[in-house]
């Protein structure tokens, strides 16, 4: 009996695994001159337009007014030199608020029953206030200060005009206490006691039941610090985006409280209350603002903010941020989704899926390698558009002059490989949608209407914000909120817009927005991609 | 060598019939494709929509509030010309991506009298397309602004966004006028670049590069500028009522800025089709 061998190739046996499948689909992008010449457009586009930015960016000297049409938008004064005052954290604050201080020599306390709050602002007229309006975040309180230097650390306890009782520390932190507003029926007693470095927080409404709402460890505070009353009041900020140029109001206002039932523990060695108008370079109206004590009752009228700036278009602080140098991250987005979109219809125009699917049949593996090349590659190209436009325009603007909101590298490393992850998210969610319709025209109007056209009508004045707002909460373009240059605190009116790079959503919630449509769009290609005939 | 009768020349009766026969080629490809009817459609809707949410977000809660209630009427057309870009975009490069460009121009070798043809019809579309739509916005706009604070306490006397208004007249015709030199700018640059996503790219990047950029610019003086020369921002200062002495560039003077970028890109496009291989 004689054994048949059947007959077997001498040639190596093929291998197949993914990481074939990847090398395959690298190639294709690799040879393609248009694709790699679209992504380097993309880094050259971004860039270029961050570098505009920073060119056209104002020196701090010469900014004084910008859209304001209500009274002008203050900022810098002094040429060249930093001109806002850095709190604790390192963050730009604004440390400006009447105060009638005494100093207090160690351990001690003060408590102080406040029993009315009114306030006068409105548009200036002639330089001077008309009208009554109280701001919700007026403060009254008393205040524990590491001096008078601006900046300096501190912890307060104040009555606001619409936010109840809260107590407030080193400028960024916040903490509720007692609801409702303060008037001579309902007053509001409020007790601060410094032991050491910690001082804590009491609030009552009658003055014999106190409830602790807070105590805080201010490092490094001296043996004799400043303490006593304090009155301020925000600038009134709006930002009305619906006429035909941008319009922001921002006019001062001022507050008057009156005190009484001052009370003090501890070793106060100065005789009398000294009052100071706190105030930074630039300031604005000192007029209307004072005390003046009659018997145990001190009536002060101050104006300002103990409070973080806020930066950006249409605020206070300084209006150019990182955020702004990435401008042209939009305009990059456009490129590498034309690039994605082509990886895939490419395929479809010159019948080579038939090959790619021939090669590899499993189709969802073919899917899964496209997205991770483009998305790589993308991630690369956003990576060093981003990191390129935010290190040439800083270097530019820094050599201007320009007066730019200055970012803890937490932040600006979010800023930065944020941007990278959204154009290469943005690349795989074009890959997905150019699967599902197959043709590059129908998938980059399609990613542009929902990726690119949310952020462009938020830019500009003269759309409605509610429009803007609502698009940019449910559309891929969510995914901007990850430029956010900085956080957004409850306890700071101020223009938290899009223009400013406020979105509506938190940075990585936004992100998780476009991740989702992501997989949405994936697993709907996937699915396509298995059940259609190539 | 001489060509065959009929391939060089006009076929009998000359060009007036030759420019016909090719508008009517033209017409039926552009007729017989479903995504034409489709983008139009869909042009007409998303401009409607996005005006009536600008309409329904919109408010003016007192007196002096100074918003442009033409203008904000005709928000969408800032979404809607992309529609516009695409459409014009696919009726050149529809053709590159079938090869069918090689047919048509063997059967039409005068290659500008095609150029002229497809710009005529896809403008034409735009036109009656944008007028439908615009028509709506400004509809939607005196049905819903008045619910919002534009009454005449707060200075929007009676007619409230009538066309027989000269300014409220100009704005409505102007955007029409605006979205079908949109319509000219992408055929224009699509016949440049032939690929159908890259001329996407381009025209949208174009137009949304002006307004994204000089919300940023602090220099007023660069931003004034950069207002003045792009094709979107300057076009739409037709749609401006209120205003107007603020305005960089008059109204009419803002879409001839969109004129000349249109006729820019038509040119261009124009000789690269006139001698280049198909």
């Amino acid at each position: 009996m004689t054994t048949v061998t059947p007959y077997r190739s001498t040639a190596q046996e093929a291998r197949d695994g993914f990481a074939q499948l990847l090398r395959a689909e690298w190639t294709k992008f690799c040879t393609v001159r248009g694709w790699v010449i679209g992504l380097i457009v993309a880094i050259l586009v971004t860039a270029g337009l961050g570098v505009l930015v920073a060119k056209t960016a104002v020196p701090a000297c010469s900014a004084q007014t910008s859209t304001g049409q209500h009274g002008p938008v203050r900022h810098g004064a002094a040429c060249g030199q930093p001109s806002y005052a850095q709190g604790p954290g390192g963050e730009l604050v604004q440390d400006q608020f009447y105060f009638v201080r005494q100093p207090l020599a160690g351990d001690g306390s003060i408590t102080v029953r406040v029993t009315s709050l009114t306030g006068l602002g409105r548009e200036e007229i002639n330089g001077q206030l008309a009208g009554s309006l109280l701001v919700p975040w007026s403060k009254a309180g008393i205040i524990v200060k590491d001096g008078t230097g601006q900046g300096s650390a501190y912890a307060a306890m104040m009555a606001t005009s619409g936010h109840g009782v809260r107590m407030q520390w080193n400028y960024t932190q916040d903490t509720p206490g007692l609801a409702g507003a303060v008037s001579g029926a309902s007053p509001r007693w409020l007790r601060l006691t410094r032991d050491g470095d910690t001082i804590t927080g009491y609030d009552s409404a009658d003055g014999t039941h106190w409830t602790r709402v807070g105590a805080v460890a201010l490092a490094g505070l001296p043996s004799t610090v400043q303490a006593g009353l304090f009155v301020t009041s925000p600038r009134l900020m709006s930002y009305s985006s619906s006429l035909g140029v941008g319009n922001v109001s921002n006019s001062p206002t001022e507050s008057t409280a009156v005190f009484d039932h001052v009370s003090r523990t501890g070793t106060w060695p100065a005789r009398a209350w000294t009052g100071d108008n706190v105030s930074g370079v630039g300031t604005m109206n000192d007029q209307g603002v004072g005390y003046h004590q009659v018997a145990g009752r001190f009536t002060v009228t101050g104006s300002g903010d103990i409070a973080p700036l806020i930066a950006g278009a249409a605020n206070d602080g300084p209006n150019i941020t990182v955020r702004d140098y990435l401008l042209g991250t939009f305009a990059g987005l456009i490129a590498v989704a034309v690039v994605a979109a082509m990886f895939m219809t490419a395929e479809y125009r010159r019948g080579l899926i038939r090959t790619t699917l021939a090669a590899s049949p499993r189709r969802g593996r073919v899917l899964a390698a496209k997205a991770i090349v483009i998305g790589a590659a993308a991630f690369v190209a956003g990576l060093a558009a981003a990191a390129g436009a935010v290190l040439i325009a800083t270097d530019i603007a820094h050599r201007n002059g320009a007066s730019v909101y200055p970012e803890p590298w937490p932040t600006e490393l979010r800023i930065i490989a944020g941007t990278a992850a959204l154009i290469a998210l943005a690349a795989i969610f074009t890959l997905a949608v150019a699967t599902i319709v197959r043709r590059s025209a129908t998938a980059i109007l399609i990613v542009i209407v929902t990726l690119v056209i949310p952020f462009v009508l938020s830019a500009p004045p003269g759309i409605p914000v509610g429009l803007t707002d609502w698009l940019l909460r449910i559309t891929p373009a969510a995914a901007f909120a990850l430029q956010q240059p900085a956080p957004q605190y409850y306890q700071v009116q101020a223009n938290y817009i899009p223009p400013a790079g406020y979105f509506p959503l938190a940075p990585w919630t936004g992100f998780a927005v476009l991740c989702a449509w992501t997989v949405i769009a994936l697993a709907a290609a996937g699915y396509l991609l298995r059940r259609r005939d190539a | 060598m001489s060509l065959p009768a009929g391939l060089s020349r006009a076929p009998h009766g000359g060009r007036a019939r030759y420019g016909r026969e090719t508008l009517h080629a033209e017409w039926t490809k552009l007729r017989t494709l479903a995504s034409t009817g489709w983008l139009l459609l869909c042009a007409t809707a998303v401009t409607v929509a996005v005006s009536a949410a600008a309409d329904a977000a919109a408010t003016c809660p007192s007196r002096g509030c100074q918003a442009d209630p033409a203008k904000l009427a005709l928000t969408g057309v800032q979404a809607g010309q992309a529609i516009v870009a695409v459409i014009a975009v696919l009726a050149v490069s529809g053709e590159y991506s079938t090869g069918m460009i090689r047919v048509t121009l063997t059967a039409m070798p005068r290659r500008l009298t095609v150029l002229a043809a497809k710009a005529a019809l896809s403008t034409g579309l735009v036109l009656v397309a944008g007028a439908v739509a615009v028509l709506a916005c400004v509809l939607a706009g005196r049905l819903i602004l008045p619910g919002h604070g534009f009454i005449p306490a707060h200075g929007y006397p009676p007619p409230f966004l009538a066309l027989s208004h000269g300014p409220v007249l100009r704005a409505a015709c102007g955007s029409v006028l605006y979205l079908a030199l949109i319509a000219l700018l992408s055929l224009g640059i699509a016949t440049a670049v032939r690929e159908p996503a890259v001329a996407i790219g381009l025209v949208l990047g174009l137009l949304y590069l002006f307004p994204v950029v000089t919300s940023v610019i602090g220099n007023q003086h660069w931003q004034r500028h950069l207002e003045q020369i792009g094709p979107m921002t300057a076009g739409l200062y037709v749609q401006a009522t209120v205003n107007l002495r603020r305005l960089p560039l008059t109204p009419w003077e803002g879409l001839g800025v969109l004129a000349l970028w249109a006729a820019g890109a038509l040119i261009a496009g124009a000789l690269i089709f006139r001698f280049r291989d198909a």
